[in-house]
């Protein structure tokens, strides 16, 4: 299984690339903000479990692996998902409960990133599609049916095909259309994302 | 997004008591569907934010008084594969439309009812009333999503629960809950108080922005819905959608209808998305009763339920999506609602 985010496999051959610089870049405004948001963070309220409104630190279980970090109540699952644990495969379209360029699993329930706050999901299992190997049968059906274009709203999609088909067997093409209604592909691409998805719920959802 | 607190109770006691502090200026998270982008786009701002997912005694369908209680945290998908889907269809048929698994995954029935007004004035800090200089920014402005019925007043925007409507009219209740301090004898005491409400009084009609939607007082919440027992009613709801995506209804209506040998001998009407609360027919199913629903009837039925519309200068076209709405809500109530149509 190949992880898509393992740094050490070279991502094109010049050895540098958009990504590994913004992730740098990045990383130095991190620690700015690390080291002024320490004076700010005060002990919780024991008694009735109220998080006061500064940065502090959660334990976030993602793809089966726990991470450390520092976030404020507001911030939500996706920024934090992107911007804090550099899992970009979700993505920030609409912000807005409409597109799905966001979705991943929440204890296994199909969900957007952009809905739920970071703090809602300590204790919880999120999924990102980091977690999908280059072989899995939803990656290699959008390959066949080549149900991408452009590509934003790719992993948005296939999370929610994932999860679609999983629960799905047996579902029909409108039942596939419909349950795939809360994303949206700005270059229409639904057409192999449908055919995609009805090979998998053909073939038992697995 | 303005920071505020978060709290995660587990217990109701606990939960009331987070959500009466700070002078009830609280927010409610559950499904967060609505909430969330309320937030984002600084409409409302509360001092904490109350994450209720974890009180247990808040989830569930159970039998309750004759008839079933649906906890607040119950979310839609649960309702879906529940055995009641199939005795009340009409909010099946709701949840068959919101054509997203995301938001049946979390979303929950009673955080629908909550739903503030989709209104494009109020999501951008217009108020409820959207008045600019004493006018009404949507009387004058682009009013193709407003109201039609119960819009003579200040508020013209529309209700924007999608369950309210069948919930209505299957004569649904809902257990507000909220806390009590009382003092006696210089001891302070906590207490719940609890209040079982006919859905239809929940919905109000604002007459100054600092009235809300709904009774709802700071503090208090949703617990339970409660659904009177099926036994033979039927019922539909048909929602006209724009898209085949997540947009909001223009127009919905549900039934409820007791048939005796195919005649009706109770009904209860109720349009979604048509006025500033759900919208009951009186009239239309008072005079339903005695008849038999055909094609024609149900089409009465429906300009009967729309007589009294005063569009705005915009949104005419939804008078006929209206009563179009009600006619097949009774068609597919009874059986006669082909895919054709």
């Amino acid at each position: 299984m190949r992880d898509l985010r393992d740094e050490s496999i070279p991502q094109n051959g010049s050895g540098f690339n958009r990504r590994d610089f913004l992730r740098g870049s990045g990383a130095a405004v991190a620690v700015t903000a690390l080291a002024t948001s320490e004076q700010g963070a005060v002990a919780q309220d024991a008694k009735k479990s109220v998080r006061t409104a500064e940065p502090q630190d959660i334990t976030l279980n993602v793809n089966g692996k726990d991470h450390k970090v520092k976030v404020e109540n507001r911030v939500t699952l996706l920024d934090t998902l992107r911007d804090d644990l550099n899992h970009t495969g979700c993505k920030d379209v609409c912000d807005t409960t409409n597109c799905g360029a966001c979705t991943v699993l929440i204890d296994g329930k199909v969900t957007y990133a952009c809905t739920r706050l970071a703090v809602e999901c300590v204790g919880k299992k999120i999924t990102t599609v980091e977690s999908l190997a280059a072989n899995d049968p939803v990656i290699a059906g959008f390959v066949k049916h080549d149900a991408m274009q452009c590509g934003f709203c790719t992993p948005g999609f296939v999370m929610a095909t994932k999860a679609f088909c999983d629960k799905n067997p047996g579902a029909t093409l409108d039942q596939v259309r419909k349950g795939l209604g809360g994303n949206i592909c700005r270059c229409g691409t639904y057409a192999g994302i449908a055919a995609c998805a009805m090979e998998l719920v053909t073939k038992g959802g697995k | 997004m303005r920071s505020f607190e978060y709290a995660r109770p587990e217990t109701e006691a606990e939960a009331l008591e987070l959500l009466s502090e700070h002078g009830g200026n609280t927010a409610v998270l559950a499904g967060g569907t609505d909430l969330m982008n309320l937030l984002k786009r600084d409409v409302i701002q509360p001092a904490r934010v109350v994450d209720i997912k974890s009180v247990s005694s808040w989830r569930g369908i159970k039998p309750h008084d004759g008839g079933v209680m649906i906890g607040a945290n119950t979310t839609l998908d649960e309702i879906n594969e529940h055995a009641i889907a199939a005795d009340y269809r009409s909010l099946i048929d709701v949840i068959d439309g919101i054509r997203a698994i995301q938001i049946t995954a979390n979303g929950t029935l009673a955080g629908d009812l909550c739903q503030l007004p989709h209104c494009w004035y109020f999501r951008n800090g217009y108020g409820l009333l959207a008045m600019k200089d004493g006018e009404s920014l949507v009387a004058t402005g682009d009013n193709r999503y407003h109201a039609i019925l119960g819009n003579s007043g200040p508020a013209k925007f529309v209700s924007a629960s999608r369950f309210a409507p069948p919930a209505i009219a299957w004569n649904a209740k809902v257990r507000l809950v909220t806390q009590t301090r009382s003092v006696s004898e210089g001891v302070e005491a906590m207490s719940v108080k609890e209040e079982w409400l006919p859905l239809e009084y929940f919905f109000l009609t604002p007459k100054t922005n600092s009235q809300g939607v709904t009774v709802l007082k700071p503090g208090q919440l949703i617990t339970h819905l409660w659904l009177p027992a099926a036994s033979d009613t039927r019922s539909a709801t048909y929602e006209v959608l724009e898209l085949n995506g997540l947009d909001q209804p223009q127009a919905s209506a549900a039934c409820c209808l007791g048939l005796d040998g195919g005649i009706v001998r109770q009904a209860k009407i109720v349009l979604g998305h048509v006025a500033p609360t759900p919208w009951i027919a009186h009239e239309a199913a008072k005079w339903l009763v005695g008849q038999q629903i055909t094609s024609d009837i149900a089409e009465t039925a429906g300009r009967m339920a729309l007589a009294k519309a005063t569009p705005l200068s915009h949104n005419d076209y939804k008078v006929q999506m209206a009563q179009t709405a009600v006619k097949r809500a009774l068609l597919k109530a009874t059986n006669q609602l082909h895919e054709t149509l």
